[in-house]
């Protein structure tokens, strides 16, 4: 496939993944918020924005709902879910001859409703409603692109993004969450600490499938180990990885006529780390470095799929 | 099936004003036509709210398809949809037999005469055509002198815009050869007003029109390079931000062939090829929705980013096929255009099937001086433009107008030509409640691969302001459904 619509693909994926995270970390914290802990709104709002990467970008200025709001709407904002729909929009509309119409359709509906005064005035009567109706949208996109397009390399290269952007989030989120989770705790009998913990989980769609697996028994040290090593559970760290492997597989299986030897290596280095470690092995180390390196190798993934699929130079295509 | 017009028929006309343009579906006495009269009957049964939610579920269907148009200068909500009309217009099987023999004949004879110009000349030699007019034609491209094109075809994809005049004569108003747009709204418009009026789509027995883009397939097919048997088929465009873009997008999905941009496109040793996630992959035909000037920065406009640099090389080296061919704009230049009778005339000795409107050339004094002094009754056109640019309509312009005008014409007489403004036909369309005429051209769709080839219809355009007589979408013009009737 061309390397244009492969990158817009895989870009389109990132954006929509992104956008759903934000959405949901947004709800789980302002769910927090309503309980009066020990945390501080401000301390929360600036642990949000470092969940999200961006902790410069919007600094607390005590109007809650006017800064949800921002985060939701504000197309100019690069944090925003509207900024994230919109870039994953013009990119699916540089592609509409290779996604289904249904795709199109649905995308271009949640478009359109991240723009329409309806959208916003839902948002101030309820802002859990808005934020769920978003998300549905999303939601039935991956259906949709799931169940009517070609499983070819243009949906590997959609799986792709989805599972990387999904990494380096929840990498991000446990970076920034795992202080407070391991740190030093009284022993809490209020209730609020199993609150904390239940949002992080909810942060990931992970607090069901979870008890699950655990019972509703939640700790600090299981929490780590499901979000990170879990093999079942599509938003666990391993799972992702596994996916990613999956999918260049796939790649390289339907073109291949290029070696991207490096880019294997890379992950499957990374499934090793996650494969074959135990909870109790991380939580021994560093945990925030092997946190953090997870990041790293996940920026490292992106620069390979660029540099073996989309911008090779002429001269190593030619020789081959 | 009662003749007389009832109670329903009238609230749908409400002041439904009959002067001497031709009406598509009334007689000059007010009588719904013979093949009106079922639509217009259905039309009138449908209670008022019905008619709306259809209307409403129409254009919301165009918008969630995302079928829109590109407003520039305003950063947001600048996608607005092509306004569209629920009343289809509908074309009887005679009236279409005339179209297609029309244009297949006219199709026919303007590739002969862009083989010819850019071989051995005859025509100009014979001073059926004057020479100057053809080399000071802004669209003639040297560079394709002696150039073999693949089965000698300039034009495979045309769109040619036509008129009914007087008693409903359809004329030709100009042919389009470069690259003319449009076809995926008439496709569109048809899967909207299946779903909209289903019963009544069929009831008429409407030719179909969907196979068009295997057409379009079978048509790049047959011209590829020798040697290719399994052709590598691309859609070449300028990108999102052009106004067409939904359509370069439609056509390349229906018919399952990459849409490459520009910058996709690489030329080694005169071969182009693209950029693939797996390496480089070798291009055989491609279907250009660039114009000449952008296409290849080395032969074209070097300031174009858009094109291919290198492209004309590999072209003229036969290793690619570019469709249509480079330099066509010759044919559809609107001074050339007068003289299309003499050239049909010319090669196939035939009369044309489908007349001209009548045209001066500005470049002639006696016509300019009659021009001239007339400006307040023609139109006048710039002879490279499209699109409704560069167009005096003389009884709505002003005396500023018709001055800067002159003015223009005496400084570059070749550039312009004149046509009396024509009483074109008027088709029924809902505004409000109720229908009212709106003047309507038709551009059908001719592909010229093995064969030439007319799907049955085409995109009816629409002015839809009040007494407009411009229907670009350019200048808020609309568009309406087009049914070509089995008998």
């Amino acid at each position: 496939m061309l390397s244009r619509v492969a990158d817009s693909l895989y870009w389109m994926s990132r954006y929509l993944e992104r956008a759903e995270n934000t959405l949901r970390q947004l709800d789980v914290t302002m769910g927090l918020m309503l309980d009066t802990g020990s945390t501080s709104l401000e301390e929360r709002w600036t642990r949000l924005m470092s969940a999200l990467g961006r902790p410069e970008d919007m600094e607390w200025n005590g109007d809650l709902e006017s800064m949800a709001r921002d985060l939701v709407f504000d197309s100019l904002n690069p944090l925003s879910v509207t900024f994230a729909v919109n870039g994953a929009r013009e990119n699916a509309r540089q592609v509409r001859e290779e996604i289904s119409s249904e795709q199109w359709q649905r995308l271009n509906r949640l478009f359109h409703q991240m723009h329409s005064p309806h959208a916003q005035a839902q948002f101030r009567t309820s802002i859990n409603d808005a934020l769920a109706s978003i998300i549905d949208g999303i939601h039935l996109f991956k259906g949709v692109s799931d169940t009517t397009m070609i499983h070819g390399q243009g949906w590997q290269f959609i799986r792709l993004g989805r599972y990387l952007e999904r990494a380096y989030a929840t990498a991000t989120l446990l970076e920034i969450y795992q202080p407070h989770l391991l740190g030093e705790h009284e022993r809490d009998h209020s209730g609020y600490q199993y609150l904390e913990m239940v949002g992080l989980l909810r942060c990931c769609t992970s607090f069901e499938a979870y008890c699950q697996v655990y019972t509703a028994d939640v700790s600090p040290d299981r929490i780590l180990e499901f979000l990170l090593l879990n093999e079942d559970f599509p938003h666990a760290i391993r799972y992702t990885v596994d996916g990613m492997r999956d999918a260049v597989n796939a790649i390289q299986r339907t073109g291949g006529r290029r070696a991207s030897d490096e880019l294997i290596a890379v992950i499957g280095r990374l499934q090793a780390s996650l494969g074959y470690t135990t909870i109790n092995e991380i939580l021994a180390g560093d945990t925030a470095a092997f946190l953090h390196k997870i990041r790293e190798e996940c920026t490292r993934i992106h620069d390979l799929i660029y540099r073996y699929y989309v911008q090779y130079s002429i001269q190593s295509a030619l020789a081959v | 099936m009662s003749a007389g017009p009832t109670e329903e028929l009238e609230t749908l006309f409400g002041d439904y004003p009959l002067d001497k343009a031709f009406d598509e579906m009334r007689e000059s006495t007010g009588e719904v036509r013979p093949h009106y009269r079922a639509l217009a009957e259905a039309l009138a049964k449908l209670p008022q709210e019905e008619l709306q939610r259809r209307k409403q579920s129409a254009d919301l269907s165009f918008l969630t398809q995302g079928i829109t148009f590109t407003v520039y200068g305003r950063d947001e909500g600048t996608e607005r949809i092509f306004p569209y009309d629920l009343v289809p217009r509908l074309v009887t099987a005679a009236e279409w037999d005339r179209v297609e023999r029309g244009l297949t004949q006219r199709i026919t004879a303007l590739n002969q005469f862009l083989k010819d110009v850019y071989s051995d000349a005859k025509i100009l030699s014979d001073k059926v055509v004057p020479r100057d007019l053809v080399y000071s034609c802004k669209h003639y491209r040297r560079q394709m002198r002696g150039l073999q094109v693949p089965r000698n075809v300039y034009i495979a994809v045309v769109g040619s815009d036509l008129l009914r005049v007087g008693e409903g004569e359809y004329v030709v108003l100009e042919d389009n050869l470069r690259v003319p747009s449009g076809v995926s709204y008439m496709l569109t418009n048809r899967r909207v007003m299946k779903r909209t009026f289903p019963q009544l789509f069929h009831s008429y027995g409407v030719r179909p029109i969907e196979h068009y883009p295997q057409l379009l397939l079978a048509t790049l097919r047959s011209l590829a390079p020798e040697g290719r048997p399994e052709p590598n088929i691309v859609l070449l465009t300028p990108g999102v931000f052009n106004s067409a873009y939904f359509e370069h997008t439609y056509l390349a999905r229906q018919m399952g062939i990459d849409l490459v941009e520009g910058r996709d496109l690489v030329t080694h040793d005169n071969v182009v090829y693209m950029r693939t996630t797996d390496g480089l992959r070798r291009v055989d035909v491609i279907y250009r929705r660039v114009d000449d000037d952008f296409s290849d920065p080395l032969i074209f406009r070097a300031d174009s980013a858009l094109g291919c640099a290198g492209l004309f090389n590999a072209y003229r080296a036969g290793n690619v096929t570019v469709t249509n061919a480079f330099g066509t704009g010759l044919a559809d230049d609107k001074a050339v255009y007068a003289y299309v009778p003499k050239i049909i005339k010319y090669y196939l000795n035939e009369d044309p099937i489908l007349p001209n409107v009548e045209t001066y050339l500005l470049s002639e004094e006696k016509e300019r001086q009659h021009v001239l002094a007339n400006l307040d009754k023609l139109v006048v056109k710039a002879v490279g433009e499209s699109g409704g640019y560069g167009m005096l309509i003389g009884p709505k312009s002003t005396a500023r107008q018709r001055e800067e005008f002159a003015r223009q014409i005496e400084a570059n007489p070749r550039n312009y030509i004149a046509q009396p403004t024509l009483d074109f036909s008027r088709a029924p369309c809902l505004i409000g409640n109720h229908l009212e005429p709106r003047h309507v051209d038709l551009r059908p769709y001719v592909l010229f691969g093995d064969k030439v080839n007319i799907v049955p219809g085409g995109l009816t355009r629409v002015a839809l302001e009040k007494g407009s007589l411009v229907v670009n979408s350019s200048q808020g013009g609309g568009s309406k459904d087009t049914w070509v009737l089995e008998n």
